[in-house]
């Protein structure tokens, strides 16, 4: 009774190569009296922390863009261009652009200039956006949210195509023949971020873009069937199978008791602050222990325990790419740029090896 | 061929967004005969209820609530408004729906008014009763969640109507799930179980559930 019924994914899921990223929401960090940092050094600190996922060999740095006093990241694209001169191989997308609220022309022209700039290492994961500080912002009704997010998408697939651009909609003025640059020398990967839609699965499947399951409550388990839903989706509009991702919070230490300690008191500090806005449950020490637990959506331990979960979860949904989303309020740089390191270095490393060993189990005998 | 309420009462779940799509998923488990519908043709849901919830039948709104003994409201609140009242006249009607201006925006129905959100549902839908529920267990714990009546870790749900037959009926709807009931003989009282309140997301035992939903009572009997 505990399981959901449907656990299965296809066994004739093609396979794309494993991927492992970084997501942050550049939350405000803490000096060593426990101030916080002013923003523009905790911006200086993200572009840090890019170049140091790139020196961990991590395959991925995404910003979430936010627009509150403890997460004043943004302007996420600009964070990312510096980055993206100072690294060589890292790959650097938003995760997520609320396209919601923003014009998908200049989303277009932001990600298409990164794409130069990194010389074809940029992504986008678009969102109707769960955080919603942007909507009062710039303008826009949250009663509208589902529709803006529909024209939107419609219009930066439509960009993503290349050429003239022809497109009318209620949420924006139309173009004509519009030529939007800088053109796309490389292709620009898009995903959608869903965090239990099942319509939102199908809007990434009519677009033929990847699926990034933000799971951030409850076992990942439960998105298996969204990865079947994903699959069907696809190929009834006809297009080939797309890479299906994981985001899910957490904190890398060197030992379980470690990561505990330092990741419990801010995300009990920031679930707390959220809970006043957001209407959550606070959560309790005995939620908290659920939530690291397996059947929880925490990913907070030493490298082995939470390479072992990775593994397992990825495995259960069926996704090839598994994004850490790293940092939470208050903790110290320095915790965060360890988990940096020890996710690049340790938990990565220990993931491909549990799951190259689960594909030869399961593979036949040559 | 409709009547033939065999046992378990017949339920129409309007919305398949992740509530509806999670409720009719235990529902089902549970053994209840289940019709899913969003807005518009079925044909847009096909896919949807045949991968996550098999067993589910999609139809058209009017179709699934026509022979329903129970409806469950699963849509975002802000789309309430835009539902056909009528269709729900006559029928049990569970309001798992939640006012939070903060993720939802303003919405004046619901802004300015002294009542609870699901008191302004009753209001609105005059014909039917309605009765509170689902609204304060989050979508993404509702399967996990369950357990078998007597378990020890068994989490309580509250049930809050203004007609205990219903009340009822829908509290035997939740034991079937995987959940004990705490029910409250009032839609008004059902208030408890919204955000910000003291039971909202909380995994509480029937016992824990009562005193939390009493303690917050007394306190805004002693505020008012």
């Amino acid at each position: 009774m505990n399981t959901p019924a449907t656990t299965s994914v296809s066994p004739a899921q093609p396979t794309f190569p494993l991927e492992f990223g970084l997501d942050t929401f550049g939350d405000v960090t803490n000096d060593a009296e426990g101030r916080p940092l002013s923003h523009a050094q905790t911006i200086r600190n993200i572009v840090e922390h890019g170049v140091a996922a790139e020196q961990a060999g991590v395959d991925f740095f995404g910003i979430g863009e936010h627009h509150t006093d403890d997460m004043p990241l943004s302007a996420s694209d600009t964070v990312l261009a510096a980055i993206a001169a100072r690294t060589e191989r890292i790959r650097l997308g938003s995760a997520v652009t609320v396209l919601s609220s923003d014009d998908p022309v200049r989303v277009f022209q932001r990600y298409s200039t990164l794409n130069a700039i990194s010389d074809g290492r940029a992504e986008v994961i678009l969102g109707r956006g769960s955080s919603i500080d942007s909507f009062p912002l710039f303008g826009f009704d949250l009663a509208d949210y589902q529709d803006l997010f529909e024209e939107k998408t419609n219009l930066f697939a439509n960009l993503l195509q290349g050429g003239p651009v022809t497109w009318t909609g209620r949420t924006r003025s139309a173009l004509t023949d519009q030529d939007v640059v800088p053109h796309l020398e490389t292709p620009l990967p898009t995903w959608i971020g869903v965090g239990g839609s099942p319509e939102s699965v199908i809007r990434a499947a009519r677009y033929g873009f990847s699926l990034m399951l933000a799971v951030i409550g409850g076992p990942a388990a439960r998105f298996a069937p969204y990865s079947q839903l994903f699959h069907q989706a696809l190929e009834q509009f006809g297009h080939t199978a797309k890479p299906i991702g994981l985001h899910s919070p957490g904190h890398v230490a060197a030992t379980d008791e470690q990561a505990r300690d330092e990741f419990w008191p801010p995300y009990l500090e920031v679930l707390r602050r959220v809970s006043k806005t957001r209407g959550f449950a606070v959560p309790t020490e005995a939620s908290f222990l659920h939530e690291i637990g397996p059947g929880g959506s925490l990913f907070v331990g030493s490298p082995e325990t939470v390479a072992t979960k990775i593994a397992a979860n990825m495995t259960t949904v069926g996704a090839n790419r598994f994004d850490l989303k790293y940092a939470m309020g208050g903790l110290s740089d320095d915790a965060l740029l360890t988990n940096i390191r020890l996710y690049g270095t340790e938990v990565v490393p220990r993931v491909r090896e549990l799951l190259s060993e689960r594909s030869e189990a399961v593979a036949p005998a040559a | 061929m409709t009547g033939i309420t065999i046992g378990r009462p017949r339920v129409a779940i309007l919305g398949v967004g992740h509530v509806g799509s999670a409720l009719a998923r235990v529902m089902l488990d549970a053994g209840y005969d289940v019709h899913v519908a969003a807005s518009g043709d079925p044909a847009k849901i096909a896919l949807i209820a045949s991968v996550l919830m098999p067993a589910a039948k999609p139809g058209w709104a009017a179709d699934a609530v026509a022979d329903a003994d129970i409806v469950v409201l699963a849509i975002p609140l802000h789309r309430f408004s835009s539902l056909d009242h009528s269709m729900l006249d006559g029928k049990i009607v569970i309001d798992t729906m939640n006012y939070w201006a903060p993720t939802d925006g303003v919405q004046d129905l619901f802004e300015s008014t002294p009542l609870s959100s699901s008191e302004v549902v009753q209001t609105t839908l005059a014909g039917a009763t309605v009765v509170k529920t689902f609204n304060h267990i989050g979508y993404h714990e509702m399967e996990e969640e369950r357990r078998p009546a007597g378990s020890p870790e068994r989490r309580a749900l509250g049930v809050a109507s203004d007609d205990p037959e219903a009340a009822a009926l829908v509290g035997s709807l939740v034991d079937a799930i995987g959940y004990d009931v705490v029910a409250l003989d009032a839609l008004r009282d059902g208030i408890a179980f919204e955000p910000g309140g003291p039971v909202f997301g909380a995994r509480l035992s029937a016992d824990e559930f009562e005193r939390a939903v009493s303690v917050d009572a007394a306190v805004a009997e002693a505020a008012a």
